[in-house]
C-alpha cells in the first residue's frame, strides 16, 4: 500500500489521510539524521510542529485520525489533521461553554463535553475576592477558558486572563439559547474573517458565544431571531457554501 | 496452489459481494456508521471517550467495551464472544493510553443477517470508530472466507454459502502492515488451507481499505 512506503507531507496537504498512513517530513539540508537522534537542540527555525492527529514515528509523522492534512508555514511549520468530531477533548487555552453541575466549597464543576468534568474556582471570576463571591449558581452557562487540560488530570478553567481581566469571559445570561454543533463546524465559526459569520451578521443583529467544544450560545431580539440562526447554524453542518449562499439569499430577500 | 492464489489476487474486490457505508446516521452518539456487505447489514454506534463508570476504569488506558445485539431477542453466550473478538480487535488499533480513565463503547446493532455477520461487525465498528475520530494506529477490516467441500474458496460468503461450507474464516487485517490482528475459525482446515485464507484476505483487505478511503473522502468533500 502506498501508505507503508510513506508520502511526502507537502504532497498530502489539503486532502484526506487516514489512521495509519505515514507522512514522511523531509529533512533538513544541514541537519542529518544522526545529529537529530543524538538529541542536539535543532535551531528553532526548524522546528517542526505536530498537531492534533498526528504523532511521531521511525519513519515520520504517523496520522491517527481521519480528515483533511493542514499545514501553516510558520516557524519550521506545522502541520495538523483538520476532522469532523462531535466528543471534545480538553485542550489548554481553548475557549469553552460550560454548565455549572455543583457547586462544591471552593469550586464550581462544569459539564464542558469531555470525560471528565471540569473545575472552577470561584477565585477565578473579575473582581472576584473571598468576600465578594460571583454568584454562580447550577444550571447556569459559564464561557471561560482552561488552564490545566491534560490526560492524567482534572481540567481546571478560569473566567480571567492573565492581567485579571474578565475579557469577554464569565457568566452568560439568563436568557438566548444554547444547541451543540460538530467541532469542526466550531473551528470554521471561529477562523478569522469566516464566511458564515460575516454573511450572518447581515441578517439581523445578534450576540453570539462560540464554545471550542462545540457549544453555541445565541441570543437575538427576538425568539423567532434567535430560532432562525440556530437554524441556519445548525443547516450549514451539511451544506456546501454554495448551497448556504441561496438559503441566505432567500432569507434576506423575506 | 499459488495459480488459485493469483486468480483471487487479481480478481480483488469481485468476489466481495458489494458493500456500501454510510457515516454519522445517528445523531446521538460521538460517531456512528451503517455498513452493508450485501444482504448483511450492522449499525455502529460509538460513545467516548467518556467517564469510566466504577470498576471499569483503568488507571494507564482507556476501557473499551463492545455491546452487540442481535436482530432479535437478547444478546446469548455466541454474542458476548464475538464481542470479545471484536473488543481485542479494536484495542489493537485504539490509541487508549491517550486516553486514561476514560471509557469507550461501541454498540453494535444487527440489523440484518446474510451471512459474514463477524466481518460486517468489523468494518462497522471500524468505521465507527474513524467517524467518533478516536485516535487510531492504523485502521482494521474483516474479511469472512468459506472453503467448500469441494476445495474451493468462497470471500465474503453468503448465509447459504456458509452452511454448505466445511469451513467458515473470518480475519481482521490491519491496513498497517496488512497482518492478522484477530481470527475465528469454524470448521476443520488444513494449515495450508488456512494460509490460503489469510493471502486471499489480505488481498480482499486492500479493496476494503480503499472503499474506506473513498467514503472519508466522500465525506470531507463537503466542507
Amino acid at each position: 500500500m502506498a501508505a507503508r512506503g510513506g508520502v511526502a507531507v507537502e504532497e498530502r496537504v489539503g486532502q484526506v489521510v487516514l489512521p495509519g498512513d505515514v507522512l514522511v517530513v523531509p529533512a533538513h539540508p544541514d541537519e542529518d539524521g544522526e545529529r537529530l537522534r543524538l538529541g542536539a537542540p535543532p535551531a528553532p527555525h526548524t522546528r517542526l510542529l505536530c498537531g492534533p492527529g498526528l504523532r511521531r514515528c521511525d519513519a515520520g509523522l504517523l496520522v491517527t485520525k481521519c480528515g483533511l492534512l493542514r499545514h501553516r508555514q510558520a516557524a519550521g511549520g506545522a502541520y495538523w489533521v483538520d476532522s469532523q468530531q462531535k466528543r471534545y477533548v480538553p485542550i489548554k487555552g481553548d475557549h469553552a461553554i460550560g454548565i455549572v453541575t455543583a457547586k462544591a466549597g471552593d469550586v464550581f464543576k462544569l459539564d464542558v463535553g469531555g470525560s471528565e468534568q471540569a473545575s472552577l474556582s470561584y477565585l477565578a471570576f473579575e473582581g472576584a475576592t473571598k468576600r465578594n463571591r460571583p454568584n454562580v449558581q447550577v444550571g447556569d452557562l459559564i464561557y471561560g477558558q482552561f488552564v490545566v487540560a491534560n490526560k492524567d488530570m482534572e481540567p481546571e478553567m478560569v473566567c480571567v486572563d492573565s492581567s485579571g481581566r474578565s475579557s469577554g469571559m464569565g457568566i452568560i445570561g439568563q436568557d438566548g439559547f444554547l444547541f451543540k454543533v460538530s467541532l469542526g463546524l466550531i473551528r470554521k465559526l471561529l477562523a478569522p474573517k469566516s464566511e458564515i459569520i460575516q454573511e450572518l451578521s447581515q441578517l439581523y443583529p445578534f450576540e453570539m458565544v462560540l464554545g471550542m467544544n462545540g457549544r453555541i450560545w445565541v441570543k437575538a431580539r427576538t425568539v423567532q431571531q434567535t430560532l432562525i440562526i440556530v437554524n441556519i447554524l445548525e443547516a450549514c453542518e451539511y451544506m456546501t457554501a454554495e448551497q448556504r449562499k441561496q438559503a441566505f439569499a432567500k432569507l434576506s430577500g423575506n | 496452489v499459488a495459480m488459485e492464489l493469483w486468480g483471487y489476487r487479481a480478481m480483488g474486490g469481485s468476489c466481495l459481494r458489494p458493500f456500501s457505508c454510510e457515516l454519522g446516521p445517528l445523531s446521538r452518539p460521538d460517531g456512528s456508521a451503517a455498513f452493508l456487505q450485501g444482504d448483511t447489514s450492522v449499525l455502529a454506534a460509538l460513545y467516548g471517550p467518556a467517564e469510566a463508570k466504577g470498576n471499569r476504569e483503568l488507571p494507564e488506558r482507556a476501557a473499551l467495551e463492545v455491546l452487540l445485539r442481535p436482530k432479535t431477542g437478547l444478546p446469548g453466550v455466541g454474542e458476548r464472544s464475538r464481542e470479545q473478538l471484536l473488543r481485542r480487535t479494536c484495542e489493537a488499533v485504539v490509541l487508549g493510553r491517550l486516553h486514561p480513565r476514560c471509557a469507550v463503547s461501541v454498540v453494535l446493532q444487527v440489523v440484518a443477517d446474510g451471512g459474514s455477520l463477524l466481518s460486517c461487525c468489523l468494518n462497522a465498528a471500524c468505521m465507527g470508530l474513524l467517524d467518533a475520530g478516536l485516535p487510531l494506529a492504523s485502521l482494521f477490516c474483516g474479511v469472512t472466507c468459506a472453503l467448500h467441500p469441494d476445495g474451493s474458496l468462497i470471500l465474503d460468503p453468503t448465509t447459504r454459502q456458509e452452511q454448505e461450507a466445511r469451513a467458515v474464516l473470518t480475519f481482521a487485517i490491519d491496513s498497517a502492515e496488512k497482518k492478522v490482528l484477530m481470527a475465528s475459525t469454524k470448521g476443520a482446515c488444513s494449515m495450508e488451507e488456512m494460509q490460503q485464507c489469510i493471502a486471499a484476505a489480505q488481498s480482499a483487505a486492500d479493496t476494503i481499505f480503499q472503499f474506506y478511503r473513498d467514503s472519508i473522502r466522500r465525506r470531507y468533500s463537503k466542507s
